[in-house]
């Protein structure tokens, strides 16, 4: 059992990861037609990610692979149930790949502002998509008892979904938008900071009222929250790191900024996930159905292997990302081999 | 048409297609690793300019590959939700353990490797490329670990604990290596390492017979033809001699299936060319007698079993099967012959140089490996139809059952689409990149003065270097 609850929080490590890492490259997609206005500016921005977009990614890729791994009926009935949404999602992420990849390999300037415009479009799209079904995912889901659900697009695009993929995108744009602050300079710098106030009103406003909306709802969040009430620290010390963070960026320090920026999303995650647990998915047709970290579970021994797998493989991944990291600090120069 | 025709025509067009760039990325990242060591051993700055070069065409293939791979990961739990509850304790595990060895490895070097020409010394930029090819070693072997499974699926047993019936682990060892894991490991990363050789010779070739580049032509002629030449001759005689021996061990049937054997008995012929016709239960053509049972069991007695001794239900398509098997090998016997001859005009007095029929074989012979690779994976997966897990799961059945026909039909028309975009796109870049040549041979003060150990990475000033440059 101990080993469902550790794949649980193991789960939402990666998944707080990947919203982290890629978050803040989705924010500079994101943001870049408001802060870059020629092509050497654009580059500029795309270049501040890129050595380390890819990389980001791929806590994506280990998130569905992880969940495969550990709870396979999660795994089989989300993505089968969200198939339309799971299909828009794929075409956004090869399109923000090939954006990247294919943007400035030719001088032609309709070329390059079309990848411009897919770059911005498609990280748009992945960060509202993924708001979308995180939204879904705490509204409940029509699960039955085979653990199959059909939806379509419309069903998933419902006010609250929305609201909340409208908050990550404000979220991961303001993450992105302090990330930047560490790589770009004058006058792009400058832009950045004039917006970035703009989005922190904003995010808190929505988040605010995202919150609101989600303890009037009703599923097992608001029950869980008001049993065990200890778990509203998370919500609690992701204000505290919000707050902080707008200090620090007040005093421009931004590479502490960026940490409490990084800290906040992961608390958010947190929130969340203290109040699912132990369900992974709800089901709103009877609770019965719900898929819970022991049902939905592979068995003890390929759980055990997988824990022994990420114990051997995380300090690697750490050790490198970190690495990789530093390497690149500091702010971009162009060069012949920049994106 | 029904809906699992449709679930598997959408799996083989996105596999297929993401198919062809991990093999060009293995084989290249081999050849990178070969022209970094000459680099940091010879100090020759040719060296480096051909890394530059052809690391650039590496980053486009890679991200084909990311952009394409990206599909697998998710596409089991969407269009066979059933086959992933099924095989999820362990297909899942593999798949997981991939991605935290493998594309962790290569998402975090690629950066490095991709940016390293600028500001990486040589030992430091072969160290970030050879840690991203590990990476994709590494991916190859998780992804064919789990492939294997599927062929010859062991150390599982089957259980119905409320959610139908799962194949739980008992034993990670068995899981990991399958009878069949060895052989087809062996005969993937050989495959993988030719069509990246033939990349280079292919590249290499155009340049001398449009007389440009000609010395570094040369130069990576030298280094991708004896590679090409001597794993064209052992994937025949050796890898793949012992995936037919594996093959009719372990999946008889897939066997029968690929050489058309109808009939069960010793001193079997192979087919070279010909056609069969499950109609009439025959096979004609060009064939070797005895050749099959001498391959499968290294004497003519050795017997082979025949379709007819299995029931027609668990046969695959057949002509399929058959035919692109036969692409396959022919091809492979042809990759000897390219192989052997161009080597022997360039033994002999330095004739390939100026050999403009074998240059064009050459230039060719990228479309040909790359073929190759695409049918003996068709081999591996219509062969062990209508099995998704061999013996254990049907392919018809495990599609997800949720999901209709016009939404897999809407899916697929995006992905025929989409990849058809992706495809002329990849084309006109490489393309242009080759056409575009070798970059100016590096200044070797510049890139000297470019850290080269851990140690300089660690002390050295954020990015001084570049800073200097941008102000003059």
């Amino acid at each position: 059992m101990w080993l469902n609850t550790t794949w649980f929080v193991l789960y939402v490590v990666i998944i707080g990861g990947y919203v982290i890492l890629d978050g803040f490259d989705l924010g500079v997609g994101i943001l870049s037609p408001f802060v870059a206005k020629d092509d050497r500016e654009r580059r500029v921005v795309l270049n501040s990610i890129g050595p380390v977009w890819d990389g980001n990614e791929v806590w994506l890729v280990l998130g569905g692979g992880a969940l495969f791994a550990a709870f396979p009926l999660v795994y089989a009935s989300l993505f089968s149930g969200f198939y339309m949404a799971m299909m828009l999602v794929l075409l956004v992420l090869i399109t923000r790949t090939v954006a990247v990849e294919f943007r400035s390999q030719r001088e032609s300037a309709r070329w390059r502002s079309t990848f411009d415009w897919f770059f911005f479009a498609s990280s748009f799209g992945i960060t509202l998509l993924l708001g979308v079904a995180l939204g879904n995912v705490i509204r409940g889901l029509p699960i039955d008892a085979q653990g199959n659900m059909s939806l379509n697009l419309l069903d998933l695009l419902n006010p609250y979904s929305l609201a909340l993929g409208v908050t990550g995108v404000v979220m991961l744009s303001l993450h992105g938008g302090i990330f930047l602050t560490l790589k770009v300079e004058d006058p792009i710098l400058e832009r950045v900071t004039r917006l970035i106030p703009k989005l922190m009103v904003a995010f808190f406003v929505l988040m605010t009222a995202t919150i609101g909306w989600t303890l009037l709802l009703d599923t097992p969040i608001t029950t869980n929250y008001s049993d065990r009430i200890w778990i509203a620290v998370f919500p609690v010390l992701a204000l505290v790191a919000a707050v902080v963070g707008w200090r620090f960026i007040r005093a421009q320090q931004y590479l502490q900024a960026f940490l409490a920026s990084a800290t906040m999303i992961a608390l958010l995650m947190g929130a969340v996930a203290a109040g699912l647990y132990p369900i992974l998915l709800h089901s709103s047709t009877d609770s019965a159905n719900d898929l819970t970290i022991t049902n939905a579970a592979s068995a003890e021994p390929t759980l055990m292997v997988m824990f022994v797998i990420a114990m051997i493989g995380i300090p690697f991944v750490l050790l490198y990302t970190a690495g990789v990291y530093y390497f690149f600090r500091g702010k971009v120069v162009l060069d012949d081999e920049s994106y | 048409m029904d809906t699992e025709l449709l679930h598997r025509i959408q799996f083989g067009l996105t596999i297929s297609f993401h198919f062809i760039f991990p093999p060009m990325s293995l084989g290249l990242g081999l050849i990178l690793i070969i022209f970094g060591v000459q680099s940091v051993r010879t100090k020759d700055p040719k060296w480096r300019q051909l890394s530059l070069f052809w690391t650039k065409i590496y980053g486009l293939v890679f991200a084909m590959g990311i952009a394409s791979g990206i599909v697998q990961e998710f596409q089991f739990g969407t269009n066979w939700s059933v086959y992933s509850r099924f095989v999820g304790n362990i297909f899942g595990s593999l798949l997981a353990a991939e991605g935290i060895f493998a594309f962790m490895l290569e998402g975090g070097f690629l950066g490095l490797m991709l940016f390293g020409g600028s500001r990486l010394g040589n030992r430091l930029w072969l160290f970030a490329t050879t840690m991203v090819v590990v990476g994709a070693t590494f991916s190859a072997t998780w992804i064919v670990m789990a492939n294997s499974w599927m062929q010859t699926p062991g150390g599982y047993e089957i259980k119905d604990v409320g959610q139908g019936d799962q194949a739980f682990m008992t034993s990670f060892r068995e899981v990991v290596f399958t009878p069949s894991f060895g052989p087809r490991i062996w005969h993937t990363l050989v495959a993988s390492w030719m069509v990246g050789a033939s990349l280079v010779l292919s590249v290499a070739a155009y340049y001398l017979l449009k007389k440009r580049f000609v010395e570094q032509a040369k130069t990576m002629i030298r280094v991708a033809l004896p590679i090409f030449t001597v794993l064209a001759i052992l994937q025949v005689t050796v890898f793949g001699a012992n995936m037919a021996t594996e093959v009719a061990t372990n999946q008889p049937e897939k066997l029968a299936a690929m050489e058309g054997v109808y009939y069960t008995g010793d001193c079997v012929p192979m087919t070279i060319f010909g056609i069969t016709n499950t109609g009439t239960d025959t096979t004609k053509g060009l064939q070797i007698p005895c050749m099959l049972s001498i391959l499968v069991g290294k004497s003519p007695s050795t017997t082979v079993q025949g379709l007819t001794s299995f029931p027609q239900d668990d046969w695959s398509n057949v002509n399929v099967v058959f035919h692109v098997y036969h692409v396959m090998i022919n091809l492979g016997m042809l990759f000897i012959l390219i192989g052997v001859v161009a080597s022997g005009l360039w033994w002999w007095k330095r004739k390939l140089w100026d050999k403009r029929w074998m240059l064009r074989v050459l230039v060719a012979s990228i479309v040909l490996t790359q073929l190759a690779t695409l049918s003996g994976w068709w081999t591996a997966e219509f062969g062990r139809q209508p099995w998704i897990v061999w013996n254990l799961l049907r392919t018809d059945g495990a599609q997800s059952p949720n999901v209709t026909f016009s939404q897999v039909a809407t899916s697929l028309g995006m992905f025929v689409l989409l990849y058809a975009v992706l495809l002329v796109t990849f084309l006109i870049l490489l393309n242009k990149k080759i056409k575009a040549g070798l970059p100016d041979m590096p200044d070797e003060d510049e890139h000297e003065s470019l850290p080269d150990s851990f140690g300089e990475i660690f002390s050295r000033r954020p990015r001084a270097h570049s800073r200097e440059k941008a102000e003059v």
